[in-house]
């Protein structure tokens, strides 16, 4: 197991490595490249610019730039943000804590939904409850995140006033999580649909095998039935879903803090992208990409703990 | 011989047939079916069904709330948002479908070219997919979408670019297998070419996944579509596609409601039937996939 885990993470570098240099080319590729912002004022000469280039080394052939941004990044020195000109490594962990808050909160309430209603359904399969949970499981995977987020606001915020509209609040917590109830509760929308859709299917399937057979034969309540011999085997799908949905979880959290203003890296990530604030925005990638793909490892040894037929060699 | 067969009553069967069968019983694909249909040909026959052209300015009336002359109401340039509504309708499905249809087609090329050949091309192609699959799918499209002008067609390369991933897997697996059967074997020793072979004979066997892939993606594709242009990065104004149409909402969604939840519904209808459609494909085609 240990032996397994050391050569992913190895077999993480190879991949973060093709990750970075796909993202580098990328920026690259946008017209104006890393210095659009300076080629719009007016007050910046020809001269400036060869000098702004020389500076920042884009005079150097393409891979020679590539190697040194790459090592630098390695060392930890990100950059400095061309809009604010803050180091991009203090602005980014500014915006970590709230991303993080909205992220893990949505991920905790679908991942409640999920199981709660997804084994619920399969144990009553077609009745009315399942169809009830099937229909608004579709609705979460068929509606767009910030569309529901702007029903949200509509209702809950616009025309009853219960909640605040948007932003993070300041001072108490309560207020905090007054903020943090229709944010979080956009983004879990999607993830808790498409969740509780493989749980019920995974509680199916092992429903219908022959050991589940034998512990009702037995005598076993159903209760001891679903908590003991079903529920672990058929989350083992789960697992998998949830891991890879980390990168849709990401995309959303984009939206949602467009949304609703709130002061995370996705609000970030936006404003870069108008900014043409490139060092920021390699680094909100790049970072989001390392989290996906430790994510997905996290799902290999999930699998296996939860899975021990499963070996890895 | 085709005598003796016309004459015992046998039921005609087949993968195709064995599938329609089962998809005509599937009320709720059938739903979806229909709901796509029908929006789809409202969006095609806009002009039957509004008086209105989407872009027609009417400062008689600006802002007005839903009535029997606008049916959805009006927008702050006083523009009909039903007729908005369904001319949407025609860029944001035939982005839906054609991206789908893109990434479908990249995704078979790549899965099977990684699958048929093996060895080295197999490697290099499956780890550029690990590497796609690595970077969030979102800002990704966003940073694309800074690069080229954002017209229909870069929306639909943009969009099929972030979801061929999922299908070149799925070919992948399935000629890893069928590879190794007798028929491509057989197919070989008469003579084929490894084209021909991967065509004629590897393909059409592990269509079915794809198809279902395929569906579903339509679904994306709209979702991915809304958004961007939600965000000022996708359709362009003047032209209306739903998620632009929610961005020209969002500001002023307080006093004007109804421009914000329109737009969001079709979108939902769309999505929705689509989604309806691909789950009962997947069920009549027997596919046992995670996507």
């Amino acid at each position: 197991m240990t032996a397994f885990v050391l050569r992913r993470t190895i077999g993480l570098i190879p991949l973060l490595v093709g990750v970075s240099i796909i993202l580098f080319c990328l920026l690259q590729s946008i017209p104006g490249g890393p210095i659009a912002v300076y080629l719009d004022n007016p007050y910046i000469t020809a001269k400036d610019i060869a000098l702004l280039r020389h500076q920042f080394g884009l005079d150097q052939p393409l891979y020679v730039q590539y190697l040194r941004w790459f090592g630098a990044y390695a060392a930890g020195h990100w950059g400095v943000s061309y809009a604010s000109g803050q180091p991009v490594a203090m602005l980014i962990a500014g915006r970590v804590p709230a991303t993080l808050l909205l992220m893990g909160t949505s991920f905790a309430l679908a991942l409640a939904f999920a199981l709660t209603a997804g084994v619920y359904s399969a144990l009553r399969q077609y009745s009315a409850a399942d169809y009830g949970i099937t229909v608004v499981a579709f609705l979460g995977i068929s509606m767009p995140v910030f569309w529901f987020g702007l029903m949200l606001q509509l209702v809950f915020a616009v025309h009853f006033g219960w909640l605040p509209v948007a932003g993070f609040g300041g001072g108490s917590w309560v207020d905090t999580v007054r903020h943090l109830v229709l944010p979080s509760a956009a983004l879990a929308m999607f993830t808790a649909g498409r969740w509780s859709r493989y749980t019920r299917a995974g509680v199916l399937d092992v429903l219908r095998q022959d050991y589940i057979r034998t512990a009702r034969a037995k005598g076993l309540s159903q209760r001891r039935v679903v908590s003991h011999h079903a529920l672990r085997n058929s989350l083992i799908p789960v697992v998998t879903v949830v891991a890879l949905d980390l990168a849709a979880l990401v995309s959303g959290a984009v939206v949602t803090e467009t949304v609703f203003a709130w002061p995370g890296m996705g609000n970030l990530l936006i404003q870069s992208i108008r900014n043409a604030d490139y060092p920021t925005l390699l680094a909100i990638l790049m970072l989001s990409s390392f989290a996906i793909v430790v994510a997905n490892l996290a799902a290999d040894v999930f699998y296996s703990l939860l899975d021990p037929r499963i070996v890895y060699r | 011989m085709s005598v003796r067969a016309a004459a015992l009553p046998l039921r005609r069967s087949g993968l195709w047939l064995d599938a329609w069968r089962r998809f005509a019983r599937d009320r709720l694909a059938l739903a979806g079916g229909v709901v796509l249909a029908v929006l789809a040909l409202a969006a095609a026959g806009a002009p039957l069904f509004t008086q209105y052209a989407p872009d027609q300015v009417d400062l008689q009336s600006l802002d007005t709330a839903p009535s029997a002359a606008h049916w959805f109401g009006t927008d702050d340039l006083g523009r009909d948002e039903f007729s908005r509504a369904l001319y949407a309708g025609r860029v944001s499905l035939s982005i839906g479908v054609a991206s789908a249809l893109v990434s479908a087609s990249v995704g078979t090329t790549v899965g099977a070219a990684a699958g048929y050949y093996g060895g080295i091309v197999d490697s290099a192609l499956m780890r550029l997919t690990d590497v796609v699959l690595s970077i969030p799918p979102l800002p990704l499209v966003i940073v694309l979408s800074a690069i080229v002008k954002p017209s229909p067609l870069t929306l639909i390369l943009i969009i099929a670019g972030i979801g061929w991933m999922g299908t070149a897997r799925l070919v992948r697996g399935a000629l890893l297998t069928i590879r190794e059967t007798e028929y491509v074997e057989a197919a070989r020793a008469v003579g084929c070419g490894s084209l021909r072979v991967i065509l004629r004979h590897a393909l059409p066997n592990g269509l079915a996944p794809v198809i279902v892939a395929a569906t579903l993606a339509v679904g994306n594709a709209i979702i991915t579509e809304s958004v961007l242009s939600f965000l000022g990065v996708g359709i362009q104004p003047p032209t209306a596609s739903w998620g632009n149409m929610l961005q020209n909402a969002e500001s002023t969604m307080a006093t004007k409601p109804w421009l914000s939840v329109f737009p969001g519904v079709f979108i939902l209808l769309s999505v929705l039937s689509v989604n309806g459609l691909g789950d009962g494909l997947r069920d009549a085609l027997d596919v046992r996939s995670k996507e």
